[in-house]
């Protein structure tokens, strides 16, 4: 059991790293980069509403919104999967809504910095993509609190790797046209080839 | 010598600001300096007096790529020849080996001198259109942008074409070679300033693009036809044994890419690097010491369906891109981790990733290439990491 947890671990932060592999969330992946501290923040951000919000969906999807899920209260039939999209969304909102009022609270200094970044991890894509791929994937609900820390690991990983680069490159003399966001853009995208030392892994 | 200056000299006023070919100034510079020491020499004080400078630094490593060098026209011509004896041919079908029968050197794998000539013809093709392709965007970003034309690119032009197999395309490369030196390196602003090794994003890039001509059993022997598979392939596939001995390995008498396979002359190269202090010994012992630590590890973890994790350390030494990749990859000063410290975690974590990446990813049987990349990626965050423990230290001791 604890094999098949990590290799499920292992599999979320490198195989199908969230930013890396997948290209999930990249206005926030690429706007916040500029500066390691960010990042960092970032990073810890995601993967805490990561980690709460895939199990939390999990246990909505399985006991409320998956076809015969209502058992419990007498409606066998009812298959509400409809609702999944917009539920999650909820749940995800909600969740970042308590996570910003914690940290305006004790850590304002990082609330500060995530700015209009931290509200804005309630429509990231690699956010909702992560409770999207625990439904797809049938994941039960140890499995989802390990893939929901290890996509938001991966996807910390992925952003502060591409601070430190993005801060290196300072010293740089970049084209005058490919300045800020254009050589960002190469830079994740040569990211991306570095990362794919991994796929291929079967776990 | 006198001559030839003074005639270099007096074409400067064309090039220098107000010229006629002002616009073409790197390249002048780049005649002159390549050929003389620089004409301007700084006359007041703070002036660095070290004999090594940027130009003697690529120098070397180049002079510690020529065992390489010498073993990759060899092997690719013994390979050649010996994988056409096995067929039975005595015949080539492709126009290098046309040329050496037209010269009357046969295919004999045992004569060394015809297997230098068919593998010259092979590598040299290869190199000279590297050159001239990666030397077109060299200079054609250095008029532009007007930086000077720099020696390290003689460095990745050399690496790119070791690192490809003696069949590849020509249009393949000239693709390979500007994807590396446009994308991997001028537009973070030439040597220096970029974050992956050129020359080893211009091979990734060709191995996701045209992986038929890059991968395989198909592309390491240049016969047609032919299917020989890399040692490292051999062992991955239970249904293959292996058919070469160590010492082979180790000498490089092995299918593979064209410069990689010969460990010994990458440990030549070593000893010249380190000798005169150009490639970062740390980095190479700890690439090792991870590969052994990793390999050591499978080998006690064993598996009963997956042969490469029996493969013991001596043979991941000597086989694929490992020695190669230490040597001259790892170290590349640019885009490896600068901070002393950060040199053993970034050598280390290239050891591991790559028997990690050999034993259980089935897709890629070599992961030299991709682990040095993958670790490229991290080498700013691991210096930054170095480098702000040390402020605090001295912050600390400052303090105190």
């Amino acid at each position: 059991m604890f094999e098949h947890y990590l290799s499920l671990f292992v599999k979320s932060v490198f195989i199908e790293n969230m930013a890396l592999a997948f290209f999930l969330g990249m206005c926030t992946f690429l706007a916040v980069s500029k500066r390691v501290e960010t990042a960092v923040g970032l990073g810890i951000a995601v993967t805490a509403v990561q980690a709460i919000t895939v199990p939390v969906n999990n246990l909505i999807y399985n006991n409320v919104l998956r076809e015969g899920a209502l058992d419990w209260i007498g409606l066998s039939e009812a298959d509400l999967t409809f609702l999944g999209l917009i539920t999650y969304i909820g749940v995800i909102a909600a969740m970042v809504q308590i996570l910003e009022m914690t940290l305006d609270k004790y850590v304002p200094k990082l609330y500060n910095s995530l700015g209009i970044f931290l509200p804005l991890i309630t429509v990231n894509c690699a956010i909702l993509g992560g409770s999207l791929f625990m439904v797809e994937r049938d994941y039960a609900f140890g499995e989802s609190v390990v893939y929901g820390i290890g996509s938001g690991a991966g996807f910390a990983l992925a952003v502060i790797a591409l601070a430190g680069i993005r801060e290196k490159m300072k010293y740089s003399n970049v084209p005058k046209g490919l300045r800020g966001l254009g050589i960002t853009f190469i830079t994740v995208g040569l990211m991306a080839i570095a990362f794919m030392l991994f796929s291929g892994i079967q776990l | 010598m006198q001559f030839l200056k003074n005639l270099i000299h007096k074409q400067e006023k064309h090039f220098i600001k107000g010229g006629k070919l002002e616009k073409f100034f790197p390249l002048y510079e780049m005649t002159d300096t390549f050929l003389f020491t620089s004409g301007k020499v700084t006359s007041s004080a703070s002036h660095v007096r070290d004999v090594l400078d940027l130009k003697r630094m690529m120098m070397t490593v180049v002079i510690a790529l020529i065992p390489a060098v010498l073993m990759a026209l060899f092997n690719t011509g013994y390979q050649a020849n010996l994988g056409m004896k096995q067929m039975g041919l005595s015949e080539s079908s492709h126009w290098q080996g046309q040329v050496v029968e037209w010269l009357g050197l046969g295919h004999d794998p045992s004569s060394i001198l015809a297997n230098m000539v068919l593998g010259a013809l092979y590598f040299l093709p290869v190199y000279i259109v590297t050159i001239a392709a990666g030397g077109f965007w060299e200079v054609l970003f250095a008029i532009v942008r007007k930086h000077e034309i720099n020696e390290g690119f003689l460095v990745t032009s050399l690496l790119f074409p070791l690192i490809l197999p003696p069949n590849i395309p020509y249009w393949q490369v000239v693709l390979g070679i500007s994807f590396g030196v446009v994308i991997g390196k001028e537009v973070f602003g030439g040597v220096g300033m970029n974050i992956l090794n050129p020359a080893l994003t211009a091979r990734a890039f060709l191995f996701f693009a045209y992986p038929a001509e890059i991968s395989g059993d198909k592309v390491w022997v240049a016969v047609d036809g032919l299917s020989q598979a890399t040692p490292l392939a051999q062992f991955a596939d239970t249904q293959m044994t292996m058919s070469f001995s160590w010492w082979d390995s180790f000498i490089g008498l092995i299918p593979g890419s064209m410069g990689e396979t010969s460990t010994l002359a990458c440990i030549i190269g070593a000893v010249i690097l380190i000798a005169t202090k150009v490639g970062s010994w740390k980095i190479m012992l700890s690439v090792v010491i991870g590969m052994l630590g990793m390999s050591l590890g499978l080998n006690a973890i064993g598996s009963t369906a997956n042969p490469m994790f029996a493969v013991g350390p001596e043979w991941h030494l000597v086989l694929g891109g490992f020695a190669f990749g230490t040597v001259f990859m790892a170290t590349d000063p640019v885009s490896a981790a600068m901070t002393e410290q950060g040199k053993y975690i970034y050598g280390l974590l290239i050891g591991i990733l790559v028997v990690l990446v050999r034993v259980v990813n089935p897709a890629f049987p070599e992961g030299m290439m991709l682990a040095i990349l993958f670790m490229n990626v991290f080498a700013p965050i691991i210096d930054r990491y170095f480098i702000n423990l040390n402020i605090k230290r001295r912050l600390a001791r400052h303090v105190a």
